[in-house]
């Protein structure tokens, strides 16, 4: 469904009293209300029109939900603050089903049907390499919010970037330390046998390795899977740690059996919260994962030393304490990849007014702007944490959580540093021309 | 003029309208005709079978992937030109639906539909399985550096266009001097009364494994092609939604009919479009347009026609 979620309010009589307020008292007040000073100013009254590829339906439909509310939060107080360069901000919503086929033809949509300036927010790793080849051969900046290695490994194109949240990569490699040091050295993996798993499975394994460790199995779990219990006495006796990825709906039965094979007598486990992303870890059978350890994209629960902009953020969007929304305590957030798109179109709002971008024709110029960030500090418009850009590969760099189950909570014991999280270059897309 | 001379002019004023759109439609319209002309192909493979020969086929997934990988996997790993990587996939596809077709045939009915499914989810399996080289489930990009042939572009919207609209135009073509032909006449007898086939002397096997190889064989071509214009090669196109598409398509567009396809493609293409711009509930509305046109033209779109207007239609 298209839906324009925030549309211009140029023309409305009260927006036009503010205008005039803003323009008489520009003098004296022009601080006090800089976004209505810059519509003033601005060359043109029309808004800014960002397509958002978003998965409403198909198996990414938990995850599109609340990436529509938090960019809808976003895009709000972007027009609240002012807009972008003095414009309005549409965000132009399809649904591409989670699809890369119609993925494909959603982006031509927004560039040839809805005149979009550019898209963003799609989070599933094939719909993003199904679409951005077309986003490259039609010039339209795509920002994905995905944290699939695809953009950092130079698989895409220059018109593809992702500077709001970070790569799998980066991800995993940053948990070796903490793993290595605090649960144990020999670790078995568990992970779905499709590309996502061998991520995990690659790069941990060389992680470990460069800290002292070693995996000791790898257990790839076919996809069709409904039934884990075979599995288990896979696991050698003399595992320190089990590191799961499992994803979709047969996660609970996984943890559930994983229990019963186990029972009180378990070695350390550490997970990836991509497992249990919009479900509530009082789930019946997850008690399980008490004590156990998750990685975390952005901590779901409200910690002690929660920070202002976490707060602000949280309020905005709408998440609860628990990460569950203000209106459902059951509808659970997909709180450690979500704020992806909130940052992602700040981003864009920075790249925008460093550009001075006008219209389709200064496309280049916003990619060259986005290409000349390097440090994003910890901010409102920033609530994760700080973050490098690296320019070359289009791929952002950032603080990753790790958070210990207590009380059926997830509480954060260990946040990695940056430099934790960085590899070598793989690819250099500011030498690839517009 | 004869039937076969109006069937021929028909379908040469529906290239020659394709060939006019293209001047005149909007970008994202001409960019929606040749993804549609190209699942065409698709369909009128599968129409072969199922349209022609009375075969229901739940796999042609397999053969529409492994087209596209065939091409792909050879361009990625091998690294040679896009136009022998085209080949590529149409001989893999060929040498799938020879072993395919010489197993399943063995079947029919319900069985035949069941080990075809069963043949398409081994192959979407191991696209999964080998990983290493096919990316799983993520698929890969094939670059616009090598998806020029003989210095044509073909990410070029223009040079899109036209290569869809050729590979169409050649498989209306060749479906259309197949099917009237004595031998596209044996496959109808087939559908019609595979017993009487074989009491006139006719070995209904070999015919049958012909509409197989032949359907396959251009589903293949779609495949490869789809993924040599639009640049992307993966897992999802194996799965068994694309195998329900083409029979979607064949039969709102009219089984047994040269363009059906094409417009049972259209057709379908064009609602979801404008579905989702309603509602996201869109396959819904797809739904009960689907059960619309069966109740009430139960023989597809061209089906309706030829029997109300066009009976010379092949």
């Amino acid at each position: 469904m298209a839906d324009k979620i925030i549309k211009p309010k140029l023309k409305t009589r009260r927006n036009l009293l503010k205008s005039i307020g803003a323009g008489t008292g520009i003098l004296a007040g022009a601080t006090a209300l800089p976004g209505w000073v810059r519509y003033s100013q601005a060359q043109t009254s029309e808004p800014i029109r960002i397509g958002f590829q978003v998965h409403r339906t198909g198996i990414g439909a938990a995850y599109g939900r609340w990436y529509d509310r938090t960019t809808t939060a976003a895009a709000k107080l972007i027009n609240d603050m002012g807009g972008i360069n003095g414009r309005a901000l549409e965000i132009i919503a399809e649904d591409d089903g989670t699809d890369p086929k119609r993925g494909a033809e959603v982006l031509e949509k927004f560039a040839n049907q809805h005149k979009c300036d550019l898209a963003f927010g799609t989070l599933f790793s094939h719909v993003v390499i199904g679409s951005a080849p077309r986003a490259g051969e039609l010039k339209l900046p795509y920002f994905v919010v995905s944290e699939g290695h695809h953009v950092a490994s130079g698989m895409l194109n220059r018109y593809t970037l992702q500077p709001g949240i970070t790569d799998v990569k980066s991800q995993v490699q940053a948990m070796a330390p903490f793993v290595a040091d605090n649960l144990g050295k020999k670790v078995t993996m568990i992970f779905p046998d499709f590309a996502f798993g061998h991520d995990h499975r690659d790069y941990f394994s060389a992680a470990i390795e460069k800290q002292g460790g070693t995996v000791v199995a790898k257990i790839a779990i076919p996809p069709t899977e409904s039934s884990f219990t075979k599995y288990f006495p896979k696991i050698p006796r003399d595992t320190d740690v089990i590191y799961h990825v499992m994803v979709g709906p047969a996660v609970l039965t996984f943890v559930k059996e994983m229990g019963e094979f186990y029972g009180p007598n378990k070695p350390q486990i550490f997970g990836f919260i991509d497992s249990l992303e919009a479900v509530d870890l009082n789930s019946p059978g997850l008690e399980f994962l008490e004590g156990s350890y998750f990685w975390e994209g952005n901590p779901r629960y409200a910690q002690a030393n929660q920070s202002e902009h976490d707060k602000f953020y949280r309020a905005a969007v709408g998440v609860d304490d628990n990460g569950a929304s203000v209106s459902d305590p059951k509808d659970v957030s997909t709180y450690s990849h979500m704020f992806g798109c909130w940052e992602t179109l700040f981003t864009i709002k920075t790249g925008m007014e460093a550009a001075g971008y006008q219209g389709t024709d200064d496309r280049s110029k916003l990619i060259e702007a986005v290409e000349s960030i390097t440090d994003i500090p910890l901010s409102r418009e920033h609530p994760q944490g700080a973050k490098v850009f690296n320019s070359k590969t289009h791929q952002v760099f950032g603080h990753q959580y790790i958070s210990k189950v207590e009380g059926g909570k997830l509480k954060l014991a260990h946040t990695t540093s940056i430099e934790d999280t960085l590899y070598p270059d793989e690819t250099d897309y500011t030498k690839q021309s517009f | 003029m004869t039937a076969n001379t109006k069937s021929w002019a028909l379908h040469i004023a529906l290239l020659v309208t394709l060939f006019t759109l293209q001047f005149v439609l909007p970008a994202y319209h001409q960019g929606n005709i040749a993804r549609i002309m190209m699942l065409a192909v698709f369909a009128m493979g599968y129409n072969i079978m199922f349209g022609y020969t009375g075969l229901l086929s739940l796999g042609h997934a397999l053969f529409f992937a492994t087209g596209m990988y065939g091409m792909g996997l050879s361009i990625q790993h091998l690294g040679i030109s896009p136009a022998t990587a085209f080949v590529c996939g149409i001989v893999a596809a060929l040498l799938v639906t020879a072993t395919v077709g010489v197993l399943a045939l063995r079947t029919s009915g319900v069985a035949f539909m069941i080990v075809t499914l069963m043949f398409a989810q081994s192959g979407y399996l191991a696209v999964l399985f080998f990983g290493e080289y096919t990316r799983g489930d993520e698929g890969f990009v094939i670059k616009q550096a090598q998806r020029v042939i003989a210095s044509v572009d073909l990410a070029d919207a223009t040079n899109r266009y036209f290569a869809a609209l050729l590979l169409f135009a050649l498989c209306i073509a060749v479906t259309l001097k197949l099917v009237t032909s004595q031998f596209g006449h044996v496959l109808v007898a087939v559908r019609e009364n595979e017993e009487r086939a074989q009491m006139l002397g006719y070995d209904t096997f070999k015919y049958k494994l012909a509409a197989v190889l032949i359907s396959g064989t251009i589903s293949g071509v779609a495949g490869a092609g789809y993924g040599l214009l639009f640049g992307y090669v993966g897992a999802n196109f194996a799965t068994v939604q694309y195998s329900i598409y083409p029979l979607l398509w064949v039969l709102l567009g009219g089984a047994g009919t040269i363009m059906g396809p094409f417009f049972g493609t259209l057709f379908m293409f064009y609602l979801i479009d404008l579905a989702s711009d309603l509602t996201s509930a869109y396959m819904l509305i797809a739904g009960v347009a689907l059960v619309l046109l069966t109740l009430f033209a139960r023989n597809g779109l061209m089906g309706e026609i030829r029997k109300r207007v066009l009976p010379w239609l092949p």
